[in-house]
Order: structure tokens, then sequence, then C-alpha cells
């Protein structure tokens, strides 16, 4: 086999050139990882230049060099954040033992379930939004567009690094297992059925890197608390990469908020859609849709799984060594609202056991700031329209408000009054359609589609014209 | 909760109109039952949510129904397909474990126990009445869920990259898998034991191809290609049954009405079976006592239906057994009698033997006496037959004294009163072991058995005791009280040694798949159902769904 120079083509913190069990590993994996990109990556602009920020280490500088790459030759690295000396485990039933550099055979089964779970995810999100860049808005959303599919890329990468160094063959296997599955497959499902629905325009993109990528945060966040120490500082480097996709997500619904409110006022009628925009009530209907199927993701309010991963201390709570000062989470509870005979009724349970509900209530309130930021701009665009969460119980198809029918306010409503008001709270057929009849591209540099207003700046302080794709070539 | 939890009288029959669980449909050759259990529905509303297809014993009653009505009612089923109704990824989780945890221990190994049988059934359906399952697993079968699996004669499971099929019970929970899980992985599937020891203490079991490579199913669809696979695979086993069929088997079916069953002062009785609770003895015994066919000359030639005679009786005893063994826990000793005219029983028997050799009905009746009197061999009470004057242990009903742990005959002055034996007692009702209740009784010594074949005619008590087929045959000086002793005797022994003694004795032979499943079940799993590791307050079973993690003492023992 030809030499490859792993250092100059994988950039790493993890000594790979003389890790000869990792080698071997990736010598396999990274070709079958490049036809996978190159088959079902993005396929508009494939070999253009884009303007990207690649990690070449995690000095300060390191983890954003920014230049034009063609995306195959993307050099996609290995970063942990650097180790912290003395590091104990957070939570859990051996917090304050030193963390673990290898995983305990006890754990092993479970935390390598955990890791490829969470691993999925990524690759399946690029894979939902291989053709989108055919519909971009601008040069600038296709530039961010595949920002965020280069390192969701790298968080595959960073994933299956944790597989091969730590979980032997079986790890092997299933690394393998995360390039076979693919997004909305009959025969080969991606693990999590929200990883599965097409995305085929750019406001569910907005939705989706909004909300459905801040799920990813937390659960991040969760394993930067991890007992396993090399997990947690692959998540703690992978959340600040995170960031920037949370941003894409959050500013750019917050520009097609703005560009709403501008045509409402330009409009004849009031009505953005006459101008060829989408009106506010059909984002806050996708708002709607996206927050509720993205609270999903955190599982059951009551979980017998939620509870053994915080006792064995392979997840801990948002930002546990930071925030909490008691690390065992036991004999104490927490009320959980159920639904007994028609009425909600709060019952006790123990706090290990509601820990997938406290993330997401974690979640629900970094999502409740986003929304007061976007009123702020609404406000700034005088509109009098105000975006609003709905209640975590709305429109659930997991948990224990699955068969219950809960209105935006989260109050208990009838099936029959569901059925009479869903389509003025989620997103109907029609405006399904209506929204992608406006996808059409816009390649011309420092243009928009009209549906979506200019940002503020550009990135990585290029002006907001500047050429962020290269159609040329 | 736990021990000092009274749960509520269980009953034993159900109907397909009235199940909450399953959906049974027959389409031609083939029967779908889907598993789609309500979460709402188990035994003891509000104390456990049966969640993922999780089961209680209401459920597995519905099962244990289905499985009995399929072979009655419909015959010309050749297969039995059992797959998942859920919408999520789940074919069934197994035994509900919330359920488990709060049952007192009683109820958990009469659970147990009862669901094997009806997995026993299942295999006895596909063995013997060309009924075959066929486990269509279109989620994950984890646990008891994969066990039903293993009952079946095929596994299928849907190749989605995350169905997997498992037995996480010694990693999940510190105990075994209680329905023959780990007998049927090594005896029947063949696995060879350092595959099958990674499979059972990998908690998330194997998906697809690793379950394929090492036998634990048989074959595997993608999802696209699922409904279409696994349909016409059933399809085409359907026609290769029917080939090679012993006998003719379609319909019409003979459709099995509900028992009638009275409760009395003192018990309850049935057409054809009496249970009758002992208060004298602080209802420690019952009495159960069947009847023979009505002596109205018609036996020879027997009505060919749900009301004939031999069907009715094991049904009733069936359920009598069932009820005591759930709801009359301090029941410990059963005497069994035998009534009703000794030429009817034999004419009847004679007539359902001849017909089993070419009518599916009396085969299944036959097979259905059988599994009847297996349930006996399997109840942890201790039964005693009592023949006294006038009973009617002949052929099919001698069977059952047989069954018992001792037999108690009276001597009158002129020999009337006897046994007789007749071909039912030659191995057309095998025991779990395979072997006859003659050669059980006499392991091993073919001149004993042969001895008492050769006798022809009623054989008296005397003539009894001396081939070994009684216990004590006891002349009306000595019988009133020997009889009573021997009964305060019994219950006042502890119930636990008693249980492991009886099962140990009645069971001489050799082993067969299902004597290992039962006999590893009391022994094994209950045990370690007993254990600190298990359901001590840190067991892994107590712990489970609770904040805190198992602490396990590890010394071995």
């Amino acid at each position: 086999m030809a030499h490859i120079d792993y250092d100059e083509r994988i950039p790493n913190n993890v000594d790979l050139a003389h890790d000869r069990r990792l080698k071997k590993a990736l010598e396999k994996w990274q070709p079958a990882y490049l036809d996978w990109w190159k088959g079902v990556g993005p396929q508009v602009f494939k070999g253009n230049d884009i303007y990207l920020r690649t990690a070449i280490s995690t000095e300060a500088g390191g983890w954003a060099n920014f230049g034009y790459v063609k995306m195959p030759d993307y050099r996609w690295g290995i970063f942990l954040a650097d180790r912290e000396e003395d590091r104990t485990i957070p939570a859990g039933d051996h917090a304050g033992q030193p963390v673990w550099q290898e995983v305990p055979g006890e754990y092993r089964n479970v935390l390598k379930r955990i890791i490829v779970v969470q691993a999925d995810t990524e690759p399946a999100s690029v894979e939902q939004q291989r053709w989108l860049a055919a519909t971009a808005p601008s040069l600038y959303d296709a530039r961010n567009l595949f920002q965020v599919n280069v390192e969701e890329g790298r968080h595959l990468w960073a994933m299956v690094y944790l597989l091969h160094a730590y979980f032997g063959r079986d790890g092997r296997a299933e690394a393998d297992e995360l390039l076979a599955r693919r997004a909305g497959d009959d025969d080969k499902p991606r693990i999590l059925d929200a990883f599965n629905q097409p995305c085929q325009d750019w406001l569910t993109f907005h939705c989706f890197t909004c909300f459905t990528d801040r799920d990813g945060k937390y659960q991040l966040g969760a394993l930067a608390e991890s007992a396993f120490d090399p997990l947690s500082r692959t998540c703690r480097f992978m959340l600040t990469e995170e960031a920037h996709h949370l941003f894409v997500g959050e500013s750019g619904l917050e520009r097609i908020m703005r560009r709403a409110a501008q045509l409402e006022r330009e409009a004849p009628n009031g009505d953005p859609r006459e101008l060829g925009g989408i009106d506010l009530q059909t984002i806050q209907k996708y708002v709607n849709y996206w927050f509720t199927y993205s609270i999903d993701l955190f599982g059951s309010e009551v979980s017998t799984n939620a509870a053994d991963y915080f006792a064995s201390g392979l997840k801990g709570r948002w930002r546990e060594a930071k925030d909490h000062d008691e690390h065992s989470a036991l004999h104490q509870q927490k009320t959980i609202e159920y639904v007994e005979d028609g009425r909600v009724v709060g019952r006790e349970v123990p706090l290990r056991n509601a820990m997938n509900e406290i993330l997401r209530e974690d979640y629900a309130s970094d999502c409740d700031r986003v929304v007061k930021r976007w009123n702020k701009a609404l406000e700034e665009e005088g509109s009098d329209f105000r975006m609003v969460l709905p209640s975590t119980k709305f429109h659930r198809r997991q948990g224990i408000y699955a068969d219950h029918h809960f209105n935006p306010a989260g109050e208990l409503i009838s099936a029959d009054e569901w059925e009479s008001k869903r389509d003025s709270w989620l997103p109907t057929e029609s405006d399904r359609q209506y929204v992608h009849s406006l996808m059409k591209p816009v390649y011309e540099p420092g243009k928009f589609a009209n549906y979506i207003a200019a940002p503020r700046r550009g990135i990585h302080g290029q002006p907001v014209e500047f050429e962020y794709v290269r159609t040329d070539g | 909760m736990g021990h000092d939890f009274a749960y509520p009288p269980v009953d034993f029959e159900t109907h397909p109109d009235r199940y909450k669980h399953w959906k049974l449909s027959v389409d031609g050759p083939v029967a779908t039952l889907v598993m789609a259990v309500a979460e709402d529905g188990g035994m003891w509303p509000g104390r456990y949510e049966l969640k993922l297809n999780s089961y209680d014993l209401g459920v597995d009653i519905e099962l244990a129904d289905a499985v009995q009505r399929l072979r009655f009612e419909h015959p010309e089923v050749r297969v039995v397909q059992i797959t998942g109704g859920l919408d999520a990824k789940i074919f069934c989780a197994g035994a509900n474990i919330r359920m488990l945890s709060m049952a007192p221990h009683a109820f958990k190994v009469n659970f147990c126990k009862f669901t094997n049988e009806t997995r026993t059934s299942i295999e006895d359906a596909t063995d013997h009445s060309g009924q075959h399952y066929v486990a269509a697993l279109n989620g994950t079968a984890s646990g008891g869920g994969y066990e039903l699996a293993l009952a079946c004669e095929k596994i299928w499971l849907i190749d989605d990259g995350n169905a997997a099929v498992s037995l996480p019970e010694v990693p999940l929970l510190g105990v075994l898998p209680g329905t023959g899980g780990l007998t049927r992985i090594t005896d029947k599937r063949r696995i060879r034991r350092d595959m099958a020891d990674v499979f059972c203490t990998k908690a998330e079991g194997f998906r697809a191809r690793d379950a394929l490579k090492h036998d634990f199913i048989d074959a595997a669809w993608p999802r696209s290609q699922w409904e279409e696979g696994t349909a016409r695979a059933a399809v085409d086993l359907a026609a290769e049954i029917t080939d090679t069929l012993p006998l003719k088997k379609d319909g019409p079916g003979v459709a099995l009405p509900a028992l009638e069953r009275d409760d009395t002062d003192d018990g309850w009785s049935y057409r054809f079976v009496d249970v009758v609770l002992d208060h004298d003895n602080g209802d420690r015994v019952a009495t159960v006592t069947i009847k023979g066919p009505p002596s109205d000359g018609a036996d020879a030639d027997p009505v060919r239906g749900a009301d004939t005679w031999c069907l009715r009786a094991f049904r009733e005893l069936d359920d009598a057994l069932l009820r005591l063994r759930v709801n009359h826990l301090g029941v410990g000793l059963i005497l069994l009698r035998a009534e009703g005219d000794r030429d009817a029983i034999l004419a009847h028997e004679a007539a359902m033997l001849r017909g089993a050799d070419d009518d599916w009905f009396w085969r299944e009746v036959q097979l259905f006496v059988a599994r009847t009197l297996r349930r006996v061999d399997n109840t942890s009470k201790t039964f005693f037959a009592i023949i006294d004057e006038g009973s009617a242990f002949v052929g099919t009903l001698l069977e059952l004294a047989l069954a018992a742990d001792r037999q108690y005959m009276f001597l009158d002055d002129d020999g009337e009163n006897s046994v007789l034996l007749s071909e039912a007692n030659e191995g057309v009702f095998p025991m779990a072991s395979g072997i006859s209740r003659l050669e059980a009784r006499f392991p091993g010594d073919r001149d004993a058995i042969e001895a008492v074949v050769e006798v022809e005619g009623e054989i008296d008590a005397e003539t009894c005791e001396e081939l070994g087929l009684v216990t004590l045959s006891l002349d009306d000086i000595d019988w009133e009280d020997e009889v009573r002793i021997a009964i305060e005797e019994r219950v006042s022994l502890s119930p636990d040694a008693l249980t492991g003694m009886e099962q140990n004795l009645r069971f001489g032979g050799g082993e067969t798949c299902e004597t290992k499943i039962y006999g590893r079940l009391s022994a094994w799993q209950n045990w370690i159902f007993q254990r600190p590791n298990a359901v001590g307050d840190r067991g892994a079973l107590s712990m489970f769904g609770h904040p805190e993690r198992p602490i396990f003492d590890f010394n071995r023992t």
C-alpha cells in the first residue's frame, strides 16, 4: 500500500502516525468514507471551490482555518479537546473518582451503543441535505450548508475514531455500518426516525439546523460529562463546531422572519405570499413542528436507561461539573406531569429516571432564548407578530404525551379539537407545497432569494457579496 | 409492595372475541397471530404498564387460547405466523419486569410455568398437529420475546440495521431467561456453547447478520422485501407441510365453547369435574373428582364434537388444575378420584384412539389429553390417587392415577375394587420425557412393566400392590386411618422441599428438551429468583427501573 502521510491528510491530535491499530482501521475505512461522501454527500457544486473552515489543531486559532477547498479534498480531522489533568468523573455512582482512559468492560456494549446512535445522526443529516444546494437562496447560504455538511462529516470521523480506538472488532464493524445505513432507505434506515426524512427546502433546513442540531448540542453536552474521558474530550471539541451550525439555523430563520415582516409591510394586502415570501404564520407552524419533532429525540420522560447511564457515569447533566453541586442525584425527586383520567397530574419520580426530561428542559430554555431574539428582530422590523415556542406536551410522538392531544399552550384537548385545529398549528400539505414552490437557486454573489433577508455580515470578516462558492469551478 | 400483595383470582378462559392483546386471522393454510399488547390492559390495573409489547399472564392466557383453538377450530391451518403489531421497532420485549418484580414469588413461578406450557404447546402443535409456528420478527425480540420465537419452528428477522434478537436477562436483570431460552438455543437450535455464552451476556443481542451467521435465526429479509418474503415463505412452508401430513386435515373445525363452571360452598364444579376444598384441613387439601361419560350406550360411537366426554372432561380438568395452581396457593395436596361407568369410559376411549388413526379431530383429543396429563406432572402440588370402592380408574383415567405421587387403594373383601389397563397406558399419552407413565414408574425395569401389561382384565387391590401399581392397598380396618394420616403427614411437610422432591421423583428415566426446560426452570431460575443478587435490596431485578445500580455479592455459590 502506498505510503500515506496521515498527519497531513488527516489532521489530528491523537498521534495517528504512530498508532498502528488506528492506522490499520482507517486505511480501510477512509476510502469507504470518501466513496460514501461522493455517493450521498452534497451532489451540487461537488467539485467547486468552497470557502470553508478546516480544523487543523485544537490551538486557539487552529480549529478555524478559512480558505477555498473542494469538498472531496476537505481534510477531515480527528480532534479531542485537550486533556484536563486530574479530571474526575462528574456524575453518578463513581463521581469524584478518576475518569476512565479505557472503556471498562462492564460498560462496553452500552457505551458503544450510545456512541453509535449519536454517530449515526452525523452522516444522516448530510444524506438528508444532499440535493439542497440545487435551490440555495444564495451562495452565502450554500456555503453555510456545506460548512455544516463537512463538519457533520468530521463529527462522524470523531465518533469513528472512538469506535476504532476503543471498541475492537465490534467497533470496526459498527464503523462500517455507519456508512452502510442511509437516511430514508427502507432497508437500511438511519437509527432515529427524525433522520430519515428528506430535507427539501430551506425553511426546513434552517428549522432542522436550529432545532434538531440543537438536540445534538445537548446530547453532546451530556456526553461531554462522561466518565469515559476520550468521549468527553471528543464531544467537547465537537461542541465548539456545533455552535456554528446552530448559528446557521437560528440566523437563517431570523432572516426569513425579517423578510416576512418586510414583505408584510410592502404587500398590498399585508400577505408576504403575494410577493413571494413566507408569511410569519407559516414560519410559526414550521417552528411548532420542528421544535416538537426534535424534543422527541430526548427519549421518554421517565427512563430506566437514562437512570442507568447517569448512575454509571456514562452521561451527565448539561454542565454537570460546572452547574451542579450534588452529583449523585439520589434520594431526590422530580415532578413529572402525567395524564390520568383526562387530567394532567403531577407525579414524583426519582431524579435519575427523569434525566431525559431534565435535558429536554435545558434544551427548551435554550430554544426559548432563541425565540426571544427572533421576537426582538421582529420588533426591529416593526412587526407586531411574535413567535411562540409551543409547549413540550404539544404534538408529541414519543413519551408519555404521545397518546394525548395538547394545544400549543400545553392544555389537554379532545381529539376532535385537535383534528379541527391542527392545520392552524402545523404545516399543511398546501403550506409545504407553497414553500417548495419558492425554492429556486440564486447563485449570483451578494444576491438572495426574495423570501430571505441578507445577513448582517459575511463569514470570517468577508463581505456578504463575497464569492463563497466559486460557481465557475 | 412485593410479597404482601394479594393478587385477584385469575380466570384462564377467554375467546378471540375478547382478546385485548392479540389479533388472530386465518387466510387459508396460513394463520397470523399479531401481538399488539394493550399498555393499560395488564392483569392488575394501575400497577404496571405493558409497554413495548411486554407481556403478563393475561397476555399469555390469550396466546395459549389461540394455540389451542387453532388446533381444534382451524385444522386447515398449516403455518401460524406470530408477528408484532406495534408501530415501534419492537416485536416483543419479553415478560413485563415491573409486573415480575412486584409479583409474589409463587405467582412468578406459576407465571413462568404457564408461559412455558404455552410454548411447549406451540412445539406440540408443530411436532404432532402439522401446525408449524413461525416467528416473523418485524422488530427487536428481546428476552421472553426471543424465547417465544425459539418455541417456533422457524425464526425470521427483519434486517433493517436495528432489529435484533437477544436474551438480556443475565446482563440486565441478574436472572435467567425463564421460558426455556437457554435450553432451546443449545438443545433445539444446536448452537455452539461459546457463541451461546457470548449471545446471552450481550444485552443488545445480535442483529440479522450475526444472528443468521450463528443460527439464532433461520432467515432475514430487508424491510422492502419483508412482507412479500415472509408471506411467500409461509405459503411455501404450508405447501411443504401439506405434502407430508400423515392424515388428512381440513375443515370444518370444531369450535370450543366456554366451560360452564358453578361455584359451590366449598369449591366449584363443571359437567364432569368437581373440585372440593377440605375446610377441615385448612383448605390445604382439595379433592378433584373426574366423572366418566354418561352410560347411555352411545360411547362406542361418541359424538364427534366439543361436547364429547374426553375432550370436555379434560378441558375441565385442565382449567381446574390452573385455578388450583394460581388461585389456591395454600392447597398442597390434591386427592384424585375417578367415578363412572367403566365400560362406558373404555368404549369411549377405544373409539377415540381408533379415530386418532385417521381423523384429525380424535388425534387432537388424544394430544390434548396427553398435554393435560403433563400439566398434572408439572403441578407443584402433591397428588394422591384415592382408589376407593366404586372408583373408575381404568385406561385413560388410570393414567391420571399413575401421574399421582402415591396411589392408595381400598382392599375390599370380594375383590371388586379394581383397576384396568388399556392401550391408553402404553404410551399414547407420553410424559414430557417421551416415555409412558408406566415406564417412568419402573425406570429401566422391563420385567415389572411386562408383568403389569400382561395381566388380562381387572386387577384387584392385592395384585395391584404386588405388581407395584399402587403404593398401598388397605382393608376396611386400616383404610380411613391410614389415608387420614397420610394426608395429615403430607400437609405438615415443607412445601418447598416437597415440590423439589416430587419433581425429581416424577421424572424417572431420560431427559428431553422439555423436561430440561421445566427442571431447570424449577431449579435454577427459581433459585436465582430468590437470591439477594436478584431480589435483595440492591439486587439486579429489584434495581431495574430504579435510580440505583445493583450491587452484587461476588462469591460464587
